[in-house]
Formats: C-alpha cells, structure tokens, sequence
C-alpha cells in the first residue's frame, strides 16, 4: 500500500467516523430504527401515509424549536422558557382574527408572528440589558404571557381556524404531501441558510462560542441577543398558528406541551447548551425523534405511566450520546 | 474617629450587600404590611400559622433547590419527587395502617425514597455528565411516571392521627410553625460546615475546586441528594395537608422553587446565595397570591398582576446578586 493510499484510507475512515458521530445521522439512524420496530410490531406503522401523519406532527415541534436553537446556539445559558406561552398566546390570537373566515388568514400570519416577536423582544432586552440570566427572564415572562391569555380570552376558550387554512396544512397538496411540510421545508431551508451562509448566523455561532470576542470583532452582541428572543417569540408564535390551523381550536394551555420537548429537540439534535455548537438541521432530526417515540410508546398501547417511564428512559440514553458536559481537567 | 465611624459602616454596607436576601426580606416586610391592612386578620396567629400551612410545601422544597443551584446544577425533577414521595406514603398507609410504627415507618420509607431520586439525579449529572437541565428533565418524567403506576388516580387516605398532628400545636404553637423553625435551624447550622462552604466552591469555581482536591462529583451527587431530601420532606407535608394522595401533587413546585430560589437572591451560575433568602423566597410567592386574592382584583386580571409582580421582583433579586457578587 502506497503512502497515498494510507492518507486516503485514514481520510476516508475520519470521514466516516465524523459522519457516525454527528448526532443527525445517529437521530435519522435511530428514527429508521423505531420504525422498523414500530411496524413489527404494529403493521401499518411505518406505511406512507402513517410517517406523513408522523411529520406533520414532528412540523409542529421543529418549527417552534427553530427559534429556540437560536437562543441556545447564542450562548450565555440562552435558553427560552416562554415557547410555551408563546404558542398559545399565538393561537389565541391567530383564532380571533381568523375566527372560521379565509378571507384573514393572511392577517393572522402576519400579525401574529409580529406580535409574538415584540413580546419575545422584551425577554431579549431583559437578557441582554439588564443582564438577567434568560432561565429567569423567560421563566417570569412565561408567566406574564399566561396572565395575559387570561385576560385576552376573559378564561373562556374563543376563536377557531378557518377551514381553508386548516386544508392546506393536513390535506395533501402536491405529490401527496400536506401543506404542513412544505412550510417546514421553507423554514428548515430559511434557518439552514441563515445560519450557515449569512453574517447574521456566522454571528450568533460567534457570541455563542466567546462572547467578548465577538464583541472586539464588532458584532454589536447585545442587539444581537435581543433579536434572537425576538425571533425566538416569533417562531413560538407562528408555531401557534400552525397548531391552531392543525387542531381547528385553541385553549389558554395549548402551548404548554411543547415547552420542555422544544429544549429537548434541540439537544438531542447535538445542539450544546453550552452555546456556540450546532445547528437547525439536528433540531430537526430531533423533532421527528421524539415523535416517531412518542407515536411508537402510543402504539405499544401501554399505560401512561409505561409510556412516560420508557420516553424519559429513552431520553435518558439519547443523552448518553450527545449532550454530555466536558471532564474535569486536572 | 469619624474615620473609624465612617469606615465601620462602609463595612456595614459591604456585608449587607453580601446578604443577597436582603432584597427579599425588604420585599417582604412590604407585602406583609401591605397584607396585614388589606386583611387585618393575617395577624391573628391562626391565620398567619394557616399561611404559613400553605407556604411550607414551596418553602421546603426551594431549600433542597438552593443546595443543588449554588453547586451550579438545577434540579428539574423536585416536583416529581414530591408526587412519588405523596402516593408512595399514602399507599403505604393504606397498606400498613394507622398505628404510630406504621406511620413512622412509611415517613421514613418516602423520605428515603426522596432521598434515593436525589442521588440518581446527582450521578446522570456529575457522574454520566448530563447537562443539568435535561437531565434533570428527564428523570422527572421518569419519576412522574413511578408515581402514576403507584397510583394512577388521585385518592387514597392519610390515617387521621398523621394529618391531625400536623394541622395541631405543641406548647401552643402550631406544627407548621416548629418545622419551619427546625427547618431554619438547619438552614443556619448547616452554612457554617465545611462541606457548605466546599459545595459553594464547586459551584462558583468548579475548575479550581476540582483543581484543588475537592470532591467536586461527590459535593455534587450530596446536594441533588438534600434536594430529594427536601422533596420528600415537602411530599410529607403536602400528604399532611391534604390527607391524600395525588400522583400530580407535586407538579407545579417545579418551577416555583426555581422562583423562590432566585427571588431570594441565590444565582442561577451557582457559588452565590443561600437558603434563607429561598425560604424568604417562598413566602413572598405566596403573599404576593394572597394580596392579588384581597385586592380583590377582577378574575381575569389576576394572574397577569401575579407575573408582573413576579417578574419584577425576580428582575430585582437578580440585579441584588450580581451587586453582591462584585
């Protein structure tokens, strides 16, 4: 074997080692895993239209947890508690201007998301300015948010999807796909290119990583911090249409539910919280991760307490994998 | 003289701005008086040992909370803790009856029950190297799902000696009353040994302390172990409380022990803080409910004054710490 050769075959196997390592091919590997596992068991699980049923779902999850990967790639513990109340402070919102007619659909995809940003933009100014750790700012707002779905629903449940919109997002629209993962195509194509290829993303993996030297780079840090809460809110809140349009209502804790997972996705995807590591495409991975598990621990049809001890097990060993703090240096 | 007079309260100053619970006593000695005149009767002693009743399941468990946050970990998973502990004890009642060996003995079961989630926490994080918020995350729903095969439905009964003595006195002062005070005591004692001010070490300088010989893994499974300790205390007063069991019970002290934690001036990277501003920390959380229920506020904009309130204190015990810190 030539030396050539040697650097080649030692090229290749880094390569592939790399490839094994990188935590949305262990997430894609696992997914394949589980299906094949839930159609065993269950055939029909892994059919066509089942994993369409399973990515509108998964929709869902990963476009709330977009913003969400921008906060913790920013660094500074950037973590955003308030997803949660966001997306129901969104779809209450989105139900009332659309309240059943077409003709607003477009009002409420605007709006909404515009209103969510300002609100995520305080969170940002909370964090950035008065320097309060974003655990404990997100956290307060969250509760702020929930106080204010009481006092804009009066704590009655009001507002519905209209019916086109709702359509267009479960229904097949081209080549069989429902209008849901075509919106999470544009928005993994939108977060992918922002990240990777704009000063902007560049930017947000700088302060993430070292904060001061962003700063003598020139990056102006704290604008930047806002703008991430701001977009983070703003995801959060079109999310909030999206499950208003998926479940046609909306109640004053829809959004709870996808607090905690939105972390998770992005964790599991190889995202550090440690900030300045990672990226939208293992957000996404990681979304469809936890719904294909959750859907599979549905289809065991075992008790709900199985059902949680084995998806927080599991998450447990996802863990092991990816996610896991630096040994201590002597 | 004036210079040494000068001088001492400068010092004065200076060690007041170490006390980051300052900020929450101020808060308060203003939200009681605020209280007191909107209901004169918060100071009649049954009423103040009756809210005292209700701040002392959050009071407890944000003690346990402050240990593992000035290591620089957060324990996600007390609430879990507390529902686990609840059912298990309230099972064990039923199961064991109610003469005092009986219930001691199921106390003692729940506490260690506590105490062992505590350390499983403690090892996925300084052990296996989780990061403390998933981990923590995870194991609650682990926890929270024990507790729903336990007992799936809310139900069950504490024997009536258990909750009687709890709602009762001794010396003509209410239980409640004696543990808070007996858990202050241990507040005080425990920050003057060695061990505390090592766990502060591993939390403010992690690197250095592991660098010095400290036994940063093991400080750190110890203080996820007092959070489970403190958990299963909490669950053992909220069994009290209600006489029953609930595998939800526990639920939303989760979050409001983080709360209560930072209100009370500990900061969220660790090394900075202590235990009696989280105690002070809990009883403004729940004066601040009473006093939006006295105002007697229109319903819908309860809960909105409550975050705001919250938001803004929070906002203020950070800014009080980060002067400590400096």
């Amino acid at each position: 074997m030539s030396a050539a050769d040697e650097t080649e075959g030692f090229r290749s196997a880094a390569l592939a080692g790399r490839v094994l390592r990188s935590p949305h091919v262990v997430a894609l590997v696992i997914v394949i895993a589980l299906l094949a596992l839930g159609e065993a068991l269950s055939p029909g699980f892994a059919s066509p239209q089942q994993i369409m049923a399973l990515l509108v779902v998964a929709a869902l999850l990963g476009i709330i947890a977009a913003g969400q990967t921008m906060v913790i790639i920013g660094g500074r513990e950037g973590i955003d508690l308030s997803v949660g109340a966001m997306v129901s402070l969104g779809a209450l919102i989105a139900g009332n201007i659309m309240d059943g007619q077409n003709a607003a659909i477009a009002q409420a995809l605007v709006l909404v998301p515009v209103a969510t940003f300002l609100v995520g933009l305080l969170n940002g100014v909370g964090v950035a300015f008065l320097r309060i750790p974003p655990l404990v700012m997100t956290l307060g707002m969250a509760g702020v948010i929930q106080g204010g779905l009481v006092v804009l629903s009066r704590g009655v449940p009001s507002g519905r999807s209209a019916p086109g919109f709702s359509r267009f997002l479960s229904d097949p629209l081209v080549f069989g796909l429902p209008g849901m993962l075509f919106v999470w195509l544009l928005v993994a194509i939108v977060m992918g290119l922002v990240l990777a290829r704009t000063r902007f993303g560049l930017r947000i993996y700088a302060i993430g990583t070292n904060e001061a030297a962003a700063r003598l780079t020139g990056a102006p840090v704290s604008l930047l911090r806002v703008l991430l809460f701001g977009l983070s809110g703003a995801f959060a809140g079109f999310g909030g249409v999206l499950v208003l349009g998926y479940t046609g209502t909306s109640f004053i804790s829809v959004g709870d539910q996808y607090m905690l997972p939105s972390i998770i996705a992005v964790v599991i995807g190889g995202t550090a919280l440690s900030g300045g590591r990672g990226g939208y495409f293992g957000t996404v991975a990681g979304a469809i991760l936890l719904t294909v598990l959750q859907s599979i621990l549905i289809t065991l049809a075992l008790p709900e307490f199985g059902r949680q001890m084995i998806f927080g097990a599991t998450l447990l060993v996802l863990l092991l994998f990816y996610g896991r703090e630096q040994r201590l240096q002597a | 003289m004036s210079q040494a007079g000068a001088s001492g309260s400068a010092a004065i100053l200076l060690s007041l701005r170490r006390q980051t619970w300052i900020l929450a006593a101020i808060v308060f000695v203003v939200l009681f008086a605020v209280n007191a005149v909107l209901q004169p009767r918060l100071l009649e002693p049954g009423v103040m040992t009756t809210t005292l009743q209700t701040a002392l399941p959050l009071l407890l468990v944000a003690i346990g909370q402050t240990y593992v946050v000035l290591a620089g970990d957060i324990d996600l998973s007390v609430g879990s803790i507390v529902s686990l502990v609840n059912v298990s004890v309230v099972t064990l009642f039923m199961a064991w009856g109610d003469g005092p060996l009986a219930i001691f003995g199921a106390m003692a079961v729940g506490i260690a029950i506590g105490v062992a989630c505590g350390v499983a926490n403690g090892i996925a994080v300084a052990v296996l190297r989780f990061q403390p918020i998933v981990a923590t995350f995870a194991t609650a729903i682990v926890i929270a799902g024990i507790a729903l095969w336990v007992l799936p439905q809310a139900g069950g009964q504490a024997p009536t000696p258990y909750w009687r003595s709890y709602m009762g006195g001794v010396a003509g002062i209410g239980v409640v009353v004696w543990i808070t005070l007996g858990a202050l005591a241990f507040v005080l004692i425990f920050q003057r040994s060695r061990f505390y001010a090592q766990l502060m070490a591993v939390g403010g300088q992690r690197q250095a302390a592991y660098q010095s010989g400290l036994p940063v893994m093991g400080h750190r499974i110890r203080a996820y172990a007092l959070s489970g300790l403190f958990a299963g205390l909490t669950a053992l007063c909220l069994t009290a409380e209600t006489a029953s069991g609930d595998p939800l019970s526990g639920q939303a002290l989760t979050l409001q022990s983080v709360t209560a934690v930072v209100l009370g001036g500990t900061a969220l990277a660790g090394g900075i803080g202590g235990a009696v501003g989280s105690m002070i920390g809990a009883v403004v959380l729940i004066l601040i409910r009473n006093l939006i229920f006295f105002a007697r506020l229109p319903f819908e904009v309860q809960a909105l004054v409550e975050g705001l309130i919250i938001l803004a204190v929070l906002a203020g015990g950070v800014l009080m710490t980060r002067r400590a810190a400096r």
